[in-house]
């Protein structure tokens, strides 16, 4: 692509694609606009009319919209908390040679496989469920009362299971860094004396930090519409204890019928999206340079 | 101090015995050199000396202290890597002050010792720079750099200037032969490049399929090989070795002459043959002499001036008291 000429011809051949991946986010997302400034409910039977800001005053100032935005937070930031941490436990325990080390990498990526619905009944009803869940027969083995964990600590709940799927995801990229990591360095820094915590903190965080962003920056696009899960477990509940952003809109919209009112959500969400991958696109910018 | 004793060392991976149970001393100040063609175990003797790698049978000492199942920090070694092995994400400061930050010594310390060791190898204009910022030659003065601040017993150097061009790997010869000259430490250097260990070394350590060949000063190796390996080993060009009549004449199974040590002439001589490849090097010229009837190619030194071409007739006569004569076994015959 040195020439202008050569420019200019890539400039055409791509913008085929680049029209309709443009009429594919423009119009969904004018659409949204456009339904966000509508009276428009399905179960008042009357014509969708303009009302212009009411329907984002109304979902803005809903004491379930600062509660939904806490819960997206602490969402994101746990499961990223307990991904990146046990992903890099994770990656230091299979990156040592080991007997049957092939089979134990299959199986750590296993769950990243299984769909969330599925991963999310699995753990609602075979693990935490207070009567018949694993957790609870081996609490009652103990002869502790069952702890009914979806009910009693929700987004703790949640935030496991979403963890569960994204561990090996974290892991997987992770590990590939650690094993890109050049052997003579750490050799070197053994013959400089240090220690095995020494030569984490000192040659292998600094050589995973490229590999800790991007496990970040892809979860976070992720984990910001975490829905699934939430739906087969505690549909948002107790209360609003675990009403992301994106269930909020969901209920608005097909719970309570209020198209206007959730398609204003939706663009809420959009623009946090935004600013949150502004912030991710900053940082990783920083790291990505170096 | 740093004198290193291996007492019949080996090495085996898995089933396969890399180095057989050697014996060898390094007395303290000397700048021994392995070398050895590639595979041959240099490296992997170099990071059993290190403690990189455990010895599968034997003993190593150091100053007369039994190191063998030491950690590689407490043996007081360091080692300069041939991929440099620097620390990409810290400035050369930091890289070279790494080993001084885990031996917990004071940041005012640190900082003299660090500047000290930048002004011996010409890189304090560097110090704020990182490891992908500087050139090959630079990269390798950092690691010898790190290597120096810990003030060690012994240096150990693998194939240290093997990523270097030509020009600069005579530079940083000399400047290593240098540094040992002003440090006198113990230094271990392991190469491939017999010109390098011809003209460092206090003292060749020829290895073969992990064996020791032969141990001794660079002349002695050039003047003395105990067998054809190190014949053919030591020198540049190699020796030539000529098997079957001619050998027998000096009662030996093949003997070997170096190129050096061979006359030319077009009026007449002991070998006839005809001029193949000529290389001119200017100071030097090396003729490849075909059809002489000894072996393939007899390759000999004339001077630069020398003139001749390519199918020309020459006659070439070895000096008598130069020749090599060999046994059976390639052992060399006194
Ligand atoms: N970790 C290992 N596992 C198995 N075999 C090994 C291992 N390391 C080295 N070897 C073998 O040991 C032999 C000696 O290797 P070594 O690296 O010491 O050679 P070298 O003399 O340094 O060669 P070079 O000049 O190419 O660096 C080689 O045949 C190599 O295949
Ligand atoms: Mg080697």
């Amino acid at each position: 692509m040195a020439t202008a000429h050569a420019r200019g011809a890539a400039r055409v051949m791509l913008s085929p694609a680049v029209v309709v991946l443009l009429l594919w986010m423009i119009v969904p997302l004018g659409m949204t606009i456009w339904f966000s400034f509508q009276r428009y409910g399905l179960l008042s039977g009357m014509p969708p009319e303009w009302t212009g800001l009411t329907n984002y005053r109304y979902f803005l100032t809903d004491p379930a919209f600062f509660t939904s935005i806490k819960n997206t937070l602490s969402l994101v930031g746990g499961v990223l908390a307990i991904t990146v941490v046990g992903g890099i436990l994770l990656a230091l325990l299979l990156d040592q040679a080991f007997w049957g080390q092939g089979i134990v990498r299959v199986l750590v990526i296993a769950p990243f496989f299984v769909m969330p619905t599925v991963s999310a009944l699995v753990w609602k009803n075979m693990f935490m469920n207070p009567v018949n869940g694993l957790f609870a027969y081996v609490a009652k083995l103990f002869g502790a009362p069952p702890f009914d964990f979806l009910a009693q600590a929700p987004m703790f709940s949640i935030i496991v299971i979403v963890a569960w799927q994204w561990l090996p995801f974290a892991t997987l990229i992770l590990l590939t860094a650690l094993q890109s990591l050049d052997s003579e360095q750490l050799e070197a820094a053994e013959m400089d004396g240090a220690g095995w915590l020494s030569r984490f903190v000192h040659i292998m965080l600094p050589h995973l930090t490229r590999a800790i962003t991007v496990v970040i920056l892809i979860q976070t696009i992720f984990l910001l519409s975490t829905f699934a899960e939430i739906l087969v477990t505690t549909n948002g509940g107790p209360g609003t204890a675990t009403t992301n952003l994106t269930y909020l809109v969901y209920a608005q919209s097909l719970l309570q019928f209020d198209v206007g009112g959730g398609a204003a959500g939706g663009i809420v969400a959009v623009i946090l999206a935004n600013i949150v991958a502004i912030f991710l696109m900053r940082m990783i910018g920083k790291n990505l340079e170096a | 101090m740093g004198r290193i004793t291996l007492e019949r060392v080996a090495k085996r991976f898995a089933e396969v015995e890399v180095i057989p149970p050697l014996d060898l001393e390094i007395e303290d100040g000397e700048f021994v050199v392995f070398v050895g063609p590639s595979g041959c175990g240099k490296s992997t003797l170099l990071r059993l000396i290190a403690g990189l790698e455990d010895v599968s049978a034997g003993t190593i000492r150091i100053d007369g202290q039994d190191a063998t199942g030491m950690p590689p920090a407490k043996r007081g070694l360091a080692m300069v890597f041939q991929s440099y092995a620097l620390y990409p994400h810290m400035t050369v400061r930091k890289n070279i002050a790494f080993p001084l930050r885990m031996a917990g010594i004071a940041a005012e310390e640190q900082e003299r010792k660090v500047t000290a060791a930048a002004e011996v190898l010409n890189l304090t204009a560097y110090l704020d720079r990182r490891p992908g910022q500087l050139s090959g030659g630079q990269r390798q003065r950092v690691a010898i750099g790190r290597a120096i601040v810990r003030e060690p017993k012994a240096f150990l150097f693998d194939e240290p200037l093997s990523n270097l061009d030509a020009a600069l790997r005579v530079g940083m010869r000399i400047e290593i032969s240098q540094l040992h000259n002003r440090l006198k430490t113990t230094m271990v250097y392991v190469t491939h490049d017999q010109v390098e260990a011809m003209t460092m070394a206090d003292k060749i350590v020829v290895l073969n399929a992990g064996r020791i060949e032969q141990v001794g000063s660079p002349l002695e190796l050039y003047r003395a090989p105990r067998n054809r390996f190190v014949a053919g080993f030591i020198g540049s060009p190699r020796m030539n070795f000529i098997e079957g009549d001619e050998a027998a004449r000096h009662g030996a199974a093949a003997i070997g002459i170096r190129p050096e040590h061979i006359a030319v002439s077009t009026a007449g001589g002991l070998w006839r043959g005809t001029v193949g490849v000529s290389e001119h090097l200017g100071s030097d010229t090396f003729f490849h002499v075909n059809g002489t009837g000894l072996a393939e190619a007899i390759t000999v030194r004339a001077g630069g001036e020398v003139n001749l071409h390519h199918g020309d007739a020459v006659w070439l006569t070895p000096e008598a008291d130069k020749i090599h004569r060999f046994d059976r076994e390639g052992l060399r015959l006194a």
